[in-house]
Order: C-alpha cells, then sequence, then structure tokens
C-alpha cells in the first residue's frame, strides 16, 4: 500500500538517514520508534507528502506522491491520507461538525452530514456535534482529530505521538481507537511515537535510532 | 462549510476587532458619500436652474451675487437698474429675449418674483390649479409655497417688504392667489410670481401713504411677455438674457460693463467659479475621508496579520487537509473583503442616513433640492473602494498565508 524506495532525508545537513526500501502493506501497521530529534517526524511529514525528500519516492497504491504538482498532492493527501498529530490541531472558530466539514470541503469531497454523524458515533463523540471545540477535554479533542482523519476512508493514517499528551487511559482508548478503526478501512497505520505504552501493540517496528 | 462560511465564522469569533474595522472603514465611505450626494445635487440643481439662461443683467456689485439673487433667489439682490435703460439695452440685436425681474418683498420667507409669463416657460412650469396671473396684485405660486404655507387659488395675503420674515407687512396691498404651479424641480417651486407692475404697486403705495383701497382689478401691461410701461423713475431688479449667437458671450458683458451703469454677469461662469471656491473645503474634507478609509486598511491589515500568526497551525492544517495554497490565499482575501464590504455597506446607509438628517434640519437645503434619498452612479465607487481596501489590506497577510511552510509549523509542536 505504501512503499518508500530509495529515500534520503534528514533534519538538518549533517544527519541524514536513508530507507533504501520498506513496505507497508494494507491493513498493516507500522510503529517508527525513536527519540525526539531522530527525525521520526521528518520521516511521517515526508510519507504524508507534506516535505519533499532529498531523494527517493513515496509511492502510495500506484501513485508516486512527489510525482505530483504541489495542488495535485494536496488533493491527493486530502483524500486518501489520514493525519493525526500530538497536539489537537482544530479550527477552533468553529463547532466539532464544522471542523468536519471542513475537511470534506477541502479535500473536494461531497460534503455529507450522515458521514460526519456515522463517524463521530463510532468514536462515542455523536453528542458532541454542535460544541464548540473550547468545550472538549483534551482527550475528546484528540478523538475529533481521529475523527477527522478517519472522514475520507484514507488509504494511509498516518499519527505523530498520538497519544504524548494523554494520561494512560485516554491514550489506551485513543491507540486502540486507531487500530481498529484502520483495521476497518483496511488502512495502513503508521504511527510515529516514543511513547513505551504503545511499543508492544505493533509487530512491525522501525527504529530509528538504529539505523 | 465553503471558503465565505470558513471566513465569515473566523471573523465572528473575533467581533470586537470586527466591529472596529466596520466602523472605520464606514465613517471614511459615509463622509465621502455625503460629500457626493452634496456636490452632484448642488451641481445638478444650480445647472438645471441656469438652463436658457446666458447673462444676467442687473445693479452694479458682486456678479456673485447678481447670480445668486437672480436666479437661484438664495442672495440679497445687488440694487436696482432704471427700466429705460434695460429696455434700450433689449433693443441690442445680439439679444434674443430677456425677461425682467422685480424683487424685493417676501411672504414668511417666499419672494415674491414680479415678471411675465416667460419666466414660467424658461423652466417649463405648468400650472396644477387655476391659471397664471394677469390682473394687478394677482399671483401664481409654486408648488413647495403652496403646500409649505396652505395656499390654494381664491386665498390672499399681505407681502412684506425685504426678504426675510421679520420686516414690515405692507398692509395696504393685498395679493389674491388665482393660480398653483406643477412641481417640477426648479426655483419656481418655491417662488410667488406676479406681475413687475403688482412689485411696484405694493412700493409705490408705501410712498404715496393713500389711495382708494379697494380699486378694480387692473389689466397688467405686460404680463405675457416684455416689459411693462412705467414712468422715468421706474426700477427694476434684473433681466434674464438670452443671445441670438455666441458673439453675444464675447461683445455683450464687456458692452454692458463698460459703457452702461448696469452689470452683466454669466451663470455658467459665476457657478463654476462658485464651485472652484466650495471645492478647497470639499477637496479638504474629502482628502481627510480618504485618510480614515487609509486607516481602516491599515487597521484591517494589521488584525489580519496579527490573526494570522495565531493561526498558523490552522493554515498548516488546512493544508494538510487537501486545501492548496491559492485557496489559502483566497480565503484570507475574503475575509479583509467581507470586513470592508460590511463597512461600505453601513458606510452606505449611515452617508444616505446623514444627509437626509441634514436636510431635514436646514431649511435652506429644501430650496437647493438636497435629499439623502437619492442615488449616483458614482456611488458604484464605493462598492469598488471598499472591494479594493478589503484585497488591498489582506494581500500581504493573504501572501504569509500562501507560503505557509506545513512540515515547519507542524513540526513546532
Amino acid at each position: 500500500m505504501i512503499l518508500i524506495d530509495k529515500l534520503n532525508f534528514g533534519y538538518s545537513e549533517q544527519r541524514i538517514l536513508s530507507i533504501s526500501r520498506m513496505e507497508v502493506k494494507e491493513s498493516e501497521h507500522l510503529l517508527i520508534l525513536g527519540n525526539s530529534g531522530s527525525g521520526k517526524t521528518t520521516l511521517l511529514h515526508i510519507l504524508g507528502g507534506l516535505l519533499s525528500p532529498k531523494e527517493g519516492r513515496v509511492i502510495i497504491g500506484e501513485t508516486d506522491l512527489y510525482g505530483l504538482s504541489g495542488s495535485q498532492r494536496d488533493k491527493y493527501r486530502g483524500q486518501n491520507i489520514g493525519l493525526v498529530f500530538q497536539k489537537a490541531h482544530l479550527i477552533s472558530a468553529l463547532s466539532v461538525q464544522d471542523n468536519l466539514l471542513l475537511a470534506q470541503y477541502l479535500s473536494g469531497a461531497a460534503q455529507d452530514k450522515g458521514r460526519v454523524h456515522e463517524v463521530l458515533k463510532e468514536l462515542n463523540l455523536g453528542d458532541k456535534l454542535n460544541k464548540r471545540v473550547r468545550q472538549l477535554s483534551q482527550g475528546e479533542q484528540q478523538r475529533v482529530t481521529i475523527a477527522r482523519a478517519l472522514l475520507n476512508r484514507p488509504r494511509v493514517i498516518l499519527a505523530d505521538e498520538p497519544t504524548a499528551s494523554l494520561d494512560d487511559n485516554n491514550a489506551a482508548v485513543v491507540l486502540n481507537m486507531l487500530k481498529a478503526q484502520a483495521e476497518k478501512y483496511q488502512a495502513s497505520l503508521i504511527i510515529a511515537t516514543h511513547d513505551q505504552r504503545v511499543k508492544d501493540q505493533f509487530d512491525l517496528q522501525l527504529n530509528l535510532h538504529a539505523l | 462549510m465553503n471558503l465565505f462560511s470558513l471566513s465569515w465564522n473566523y471573523i465572528r469569533s473575533k467581533p470586537l476587532n470586527t466591529v472596529l474595522n466596520i466602523l472605520l472603514m464606514s465613517l471614511g465611505i459615509a463622509i465621502i458619500l455625503v460629500l457626493l450626494l452634496l456636490n452632484s445635487q448642488l451641481e445638478e440643481n444650480l445647472g438645471k436652474n441656469k438652463r436658457g439662461v446666458d447673462l444676467v443683467v442687473g445693479a452694479k456689485g458682486s456678479p456673485l451675487q447678481l447670480i445668486l439673487a437672480n436666479v437661484y433667489h438664495i442672495d440679497f439682490p445687488t440694487g436696482n437698474i432704471k427700466l429705460t435703460e434695460a429696455k434700450a439695452l433689449t433693443r441690442n440685436r445680439l439679444i434674443k429675449s430677456a425677461i425682467p425681474l422685480a424683487l424685493g418683498d417676501n411672504y414668511r420667507s417666499f419672494r415674491i418674483v414680479g415678471t411675465n409669463h416667460d419666466y414660467v416657460k424658461l423652466y417649463q412650469g405648468e400650472v396644477d390649479q387655476g391659471a397664471l396671473w394677469k390682473n394687478n396684485l394677482e399671483v401664481t405660486v409654486g408648488a413647495n409655497v403652496a403646500k409649505r404655507l396652505g395656499l390654494k387659488v381664491g386665498d390672499d395675503f399681505f407681502g412684506a417688504h425685504g426678504m426675510s420674515v421679520s420686516d414690515l407687512e405692507h398692509d395696504e396691498a393685498r395679493y389674491e392667489v388665482v393660480g398653483v404651479l406643477a412641481a417640477g424641480n426648479s426655483v419656481l417651486d418655491n417662488l410667488i410670481l406676479t406681475n413687475i407692475e403688482s412689485v411696484w404697486k405694493v412700493h409705490a403705495h408705501e410712498e404715496e401713504e393713500e389711495h382708494g383701497h379697494e380699486e378694480d382689478p387692473v389689466l397688467g401691461s405686460a404680463y405675457e411677455t416684455g416689459f411693462p410701461d412705467g414712468d422715468e423713475d421706474a426700477e427694476i431688479t434684473s433681466m434674464l438674457i438670452q443671445f441670438r449667437s455666441a458673439m453675444g458671450a464675447v461683445q455683450l458683458p464687456r458692452m454692458i460693463n463698460a459703457n452702461t451703469n448696469m452689470q452683466a454677469a454669466s451663470p455658467a461662469f459665476e457657478t463654476q467659479r462658485l464651485f472652484s471656491l466650495l471645492g478647497i473645503g470639499v477637496n479638504m474634507i474629502r482628502s481627510f475621508a480618504y485618510i480614515i478609509i487609509v486607516i481602516a486598511g491599515l487597521s484591517i491589515f494589521i488584525s489580519l496579520y496579527n490573526a494570522l500568526k495565531d493561526r498558523k497551525y490552522d493554515l498548516a492544517i488546512m493544508r494538510s487537509l487537501g486545501a492548496s495554497r491559492s485557496k489559502l490565499f483566497v480565503h484570507v482575501i475574503i475575509e479583509g473583503v467581507i470586513i470592508t464590504l460590511l463597512g461600505g455597506l453601513f458606510g452606505f446607509v449611515l452617508g444616505h442616513a446623514l444627509v437626509e438628517i441634514l436636510a431635514g434640519y436646514y431649511e435652506k437645503s429644501e430650496e437647493v433640492g438636497i435629499t439623502g434619498l437619492v442615488f449616483v452612479n458614482q456611488e458604484l465607487i464605493v462598492l469598488l473602494l471598499s472591494i479594493g481596501v478589503g484585497v488591498l489590506s489582506a494581500l500581504l497577510p493573504a501572501f504569509n498565508a500562501y507560503r505557509t511552510d506545513i512540515s515547519k509549523v507542524l513540526a513546532q509542536d
């Protein structure tokens, strides 16, 4: 599903990392491990089409991500890649529902309130529909960002430290949701983390420190 | 959800900032509109009332005053001229027609003008009720006079000496209303018209004191056209002249000003001079309005610039959700334009309301024909100006939004 080919990248000029070849298949999960500063986030951004690599290709399905033009890549990302970040970056000027409708609008998909309700219900947020973002707790906000990432039925879900700012309880809830939803949509799930609580639950692991 | 409602939601989330910016913008727009409305209405009405009058001949004095008193009836007359001299002048071959005017009295601040029927024709006045005057001491009143004073055919009144209300009444000579003119948006609306001999008669009474009071009506000698018969002391205030050819404009004023005791003034030239005098003030106020608009634009720019610093995560997230760079650019521009358009709209209402309030406050404005309820084409400029200021003030913030480096912003967690 997602294929990395002869990738060269780095945080700075001195520390270049390279991955010659790696593949994550449909419904497979990959854990990217490493301390802060090891390049986890950079790698994740490259996989998400947010940052061009120095060399190499990222192929999702049949599409060479960096063979696309800038705006084509934006559109492709909106429709096929779901992104979850450490902090729940929601648009605070909008309600929960409008945040999700915005995601549909910006990706170029049809705005479907039924789908918005469905996803929110799956993540136990059915009653938060018209709430302002600020009225939600941290854990709830993070769940809304997961809902947003899943909304367009992405083929790849990329999560950057999704549990780092959550307590044990919420972390477990969020992690289970991510796994369950990825399986439901048969998406590849890639999580970058240094969170020890996450480590044991994934078979496929990439340790950037070991490279 | 679309870019418009997205921008609108951001605007709503900062109500105080938004209100301040809208108020600033609307203030500037309102001032410009007030000037625009006053200027265009003044110009239009002054232009309309001088149509058909090539030259005004009256007593020596300020030419501008001569025009204001005899064409627009808003200033005091410069004095009188001899009827015989005036008549002699009309025999000049360059003059096509001449309408005599005799001013000097008023009735409850509306001027009584002695003239002939040509004066009504000059402004294409039409009789609404009754008829035009024929006999001495018969008057035909303008539409606004009839409305404001409640005059109708058959009513009578005493004129008062001078141009303002407080002066003494001529309680010897009683004017009778024989007709009311239809409203025509010209000076006629605010005048009381009679023949010149009536005006003489009222003043003659004053001098000779006693006479037989209830006389039979005497037919005026020149009520339809031309000059009345008068003795050698008889005077009129002025005459309105139309040239036979363009040569008149070249020769007549110089000839009259140099060779006679009278003065000739051109309404076109004098009103133009008046506007250039007014223009200095108008230009200063207008510059002031533009400065306010520039400040409004600057204020919107600063608000957007600061707001977008706080919103860089929002912008990066929008990019990660599939928004292209140009979409974000447009999103920020729309935000600026919404604010300035609202300001423009509010300023539009404010400007018209201000003119209407001012017009209601000053009675004179009705005579000049000022109202806040008309719309002129130039007001479209306000629309363009609003959009322009919005785009301009949002340009740099929008460009910053366009350049957002998603990866860098998101990595700054």
